[in-house]
């Protein structure tokens, strides 16, 4: 029922993901036929040739989805965030299927049908069009049909990088640990992969041999029909508004609230805003920002210091933002005033664990080192100003590796036991809401981490009013009202546009 | 004598001379000389692999041969266009080989279609063929090949291979995949089409009775050699032993493999 109130809440944008998700769909599925057949006819007729691709789409199959963005990412031209990339990878996972199903296709063509065909006095061309085709078009279209249904699935993966689609929801959901925005981009992604299924075998059906030829040539044109309109429907929805400011943000409920503050400012002042919020992370963020795919995103003096330039942070909040605004103008990147709170690490344990053994400081760690589970994000793994620096600033050695996990579900894992200590956000709700406790950082190992909005200054430049709208956020937003909101929307599952909307009524 | 060849030769539409063909280290014609004259039908009886299959192939330039060469029309196989001379040869196979995505008026159109026939005409000359053949045009033209028996569908075979009036027909063992009675059938049909076009045929088979009873002239081919070409009637009367030994009847169809 809440999942019902959900989509009635949010029906013109389930929509338009379902639009987008249709278009990533039908695009790449479309690119990987016109590149899979012909892979496909060639490995079948010239295996020398053949093999390799055969090969190529055999490993592009077997890279995780998530890792395959990440190498698609950095690459010139194709590159960056948003539906390019997606559209990419999703070809390269369709590809397999439908090369696998052609070369079947073609080498099953009964040999005494070939023979007779080239004894007739057929070209090769024609031997390809007139038999060898038509013969292993059933073929081919089982691989069709199992590259798109399984890309309807893959494509959800596409929101990681703001390509958007039902993945949003998920990635969403996620995020904010709530079961019905997750169910709410699932269920219609497996209804659509139900949907593809049907239309394809139906339209295999179809195409078989021994039906009636005018009724087969119908099939064939009408889905050549619906291609074409589903890609020219696409390729206009996939333009966004040409002097819109790109809004971006990281993939955890406050990085999407603050790009909503920011979208919301921006729009206030009439200014068009396309929002590409939920990023796979600071990364991507930074990549997508300097190649011009988004103008700011919200970013943390700290964090900018550590993972983007890779500089170690001091403890002086002023020349640590000084180092900060220094090292991005360098790169034509304006860091804007901060905008009034610091989101610091914060070291988690449940309270009752905290309260039964005494734990008050990070320090304290050391008597349950030998048995506790620690179980950290990705970034504070492998981030210089994470894990190590930390295990060497208290001296502690956990006696069992980090588990590592995603930053939406730490919380989570930590409440039900499955971890014992955590690094999570100062400012997030889940604290109070799963009634954690955060370990004192005595030794002030945690350099500062105020949140500022980070944005190109070629656009600041261009467009003088949105300079003028994300600087009148300085100082706005204090870490009481940040975890407010936080907690408005990851324990009361309220939506963040909504949550921000009635923040900036209040000022 | 001398005379006969000379007059054979000019009046012949497919000619080996010398022609040697082997695949890898196994020689499946050797030093072969052949003619088929204008309206002949050679029936070539060989034991499997005795280069049957090889021969016609020579013929369409689906092959080429090592020595020697073949002439079809007076001219060397090399020289021809494949296309061109694949078109002017027709080619029914034992596996028959019908398009099954066509029906059966669609199959035997198909080579006036890659002549660019229009489809009034085609429609037509199938349902000729569909006459000659024994299968009645109003309940077979529109059939799938999946709904014919065996020997309708090589009556379809050989319908589709006379489609544009080939000069020279190429069969082989055409009608060995079919239960006796069938074949027995077909080869009735055949030699009443035969009579009536006149037309150009090379045939190979490995059963001498159906070749004795289809070929205007016989020849036996053994160990990749013709070791005798000649009338039916002066075959069967052949006293040479390596002859004799194809002409004792067969025992069982699958000792004569």
């Amino acid at each position: 029922m809440t999942l019902l109130r959900f989509w009635q809440a949010h029906a013109s944008e389930l929509w338009a993901m379902i639009e987008r998700h249709v278009v990533l769909v039908v695009l790449s599925s479309g690119a990987a036929i016109a590149l899979g057949v012909p892979i496909g006819i060639l490995a079948a007729h010239r295996p020398r040739i053949g093999k390799p691709l055969v090969a190529f789409a055999n490993v592009a199959q077997t890279v995780p989805s998530l890792a395959l963005l990440g190498f698609l990412l950095p690459l010139p031209f194709i590159g960056g965030i948003g539906s390019r990339v997606a559209i990419l990878a999703l070809i390269l996972y369709a590809l397999l299927p439908i090369v696998r199903g052609t070369i079947a296709g073609i080498t099953t063509v009964d040999a005494g049908v070939v023979t007779a065909a080239t004894a007739m006095g057929m070209t090769n061309r024609q031997l390809l069009w007139l038999v060898e085709l038509p013969l292993a078009l059933p073929s081919i279209l089982a691989g069709i049909r199992v590259a798109t249904v399984v890309g309807v699935g893959t494509a959800t993966i596409a929101a990681a990088i703001g390509a958007g689609g039902l993945g949003e929801y998920i990635f969403r959901g996620l995020s904010m640990v709530d079961s019905t925005v997750i169910l709410a981009g699932a269920v219609p992604a497996a209804l659509l992969a139900v949907a593809a299924d049907l239309l394809l075998t139906w339209v295999e059906r179809t195409l078989r041999p021994s039906r009636h030829r005018a009724s087969r040539r119908r099939v064939l044109v009408t889905a050549s029909a619906l291609t074409v309109i589903a890609v020219a429907f696409g390729g206009l929805s996939m333009r966004s508004a040409p002097d819109a400011i790109v809004v971006g943000s990281k993939n955890f409920t406050e990085q999407i609230i603050l790009g909503e503050l920011f979208a919301q400012s921006l729009e206030a002042r009439g200014i068009v805003v396309t929002r590409r919020l939920n990023l796979g992370g600071t990364f991507i963020c930074d990549r997508a920002l300097r190649s011009g795919d988004i103008d700011v995103y919200p970013e943390y003096t700290g964090t900018a210091l550590t993972a983007v330039f890779h500089e170690t942070v001091g403890h002086d909040r002023g020349s640590v933002l000084e180092r900060t605004r220094r090292r991005y103008a360098e790169g034509g990147v304006t860091v804007l005033e901060p905008l009034g709170f610091d989101n610091t690490f914060a070291i988690l344990v449940r309270r009752a664990d905290a309260e039964s053994l005494g734990l008050r400081s990070i320090g304290d760690l050391k008597q349950v080192q030998q048995r506790w589970q620690p179980g950290f994000g990705f970034e504070f793994v492998e981030r210089q100003d994470g894990y190590r620096g930390l295990a060497a600033a208290y001296g502690l050695s956990f006696a069992r590796d980090p588990r590592v996990m995603d930053l939406a579900l730490m919380y989570r894992a930590l409440a039900s036991g499955e971890v014992d200590v955590v690094a999570g956000d100062a400012t997030s709700a889940m604290i109070a809401a799963l009634d954690l406790a955060v370990l004192a950082d005595d030794r002030g190992y945690f350099p500062p981490y105020d949140a500022v909005a980070v944005a190109r200054t070629a656009t600041l430049l261009r467009r003088p009013e949105v300079r003028q709208a994300l600087e009148a956020l300085g100082g706005q937003v204090s870490a009481a009202e940040m975890r407010t909101m936080n907690r408005a929307v990851d324990v009361d599952h309220r939506d963040a546009a909504e949550v921000v909307r009635q923040f900036l009524k209040s000022r | 004598m001398h005379l006969n060849r000379l007059q054979a030769e000019r009046m012949s539409l497919v000619e080996f001379r010398g022609v040697t063909c082997a695949y890898g280290d196994r020689r499946a014609l050797a030093d072969l000389t052949l003619s088929v004259g204008r309206g002949e039908a050679l029936a070539l009886v060989g034991r499997s692999g005795a280069g049957k299959s090889t021969l016609l192939k020579l013929v369409n330039r689906m092959l080429i041969p090592q020595q020697g060469s073949v002439l079809v029309d007076g001219r060397d196989t090399r020289e021809w266009d494949p296309i061109q001379l694949r078109r002017r040869t027709g080619y029914v196979l034992q596996s028959i080989g019908l398009f099954p995505h066509l029906t059966v008026q669609e199959n035997i159109g198909l080579v006036p279609r890659l002549e660019g026939w229009a489809v009034p005409r085609r429609e037509a000359r199938a349902r000729e063929l569909l006459q000659l053949v024994g299968l009645a045009p109003d309940d077979y033209a529109h059939r799938w090949p999946s709904e014919l028996s065996g020997g309708q569908q090589q009556r379809v075979g050989v319908a589709r291979a006379l489609a544009i009036n080939p000069p020279v027909l190429l069969m082989d063992e055409p009608f060995g995949a079919l239960d006796p009675v069938t074949r027995r059938e077909l080869q009735r049909a055949f030699s009443r089409i035969q009579q009536e076009l006149r037309q150009t045929v090379l045939l190979v088979t490995h059963d001498i009775a159906e070749a004795t009873a289809l070929g205007t002239r016989v020849g036996i081919l053994d160990d990749g050699a013709l070791i005798i070409c000649d009338t039916p009637a002066a075959v069967l009367r052949a006293t040479d032993a390596r002859v004799r030994r194809f002409l004792e009847p067969v025992r069982t169809p699958t000792t004569a493999g």
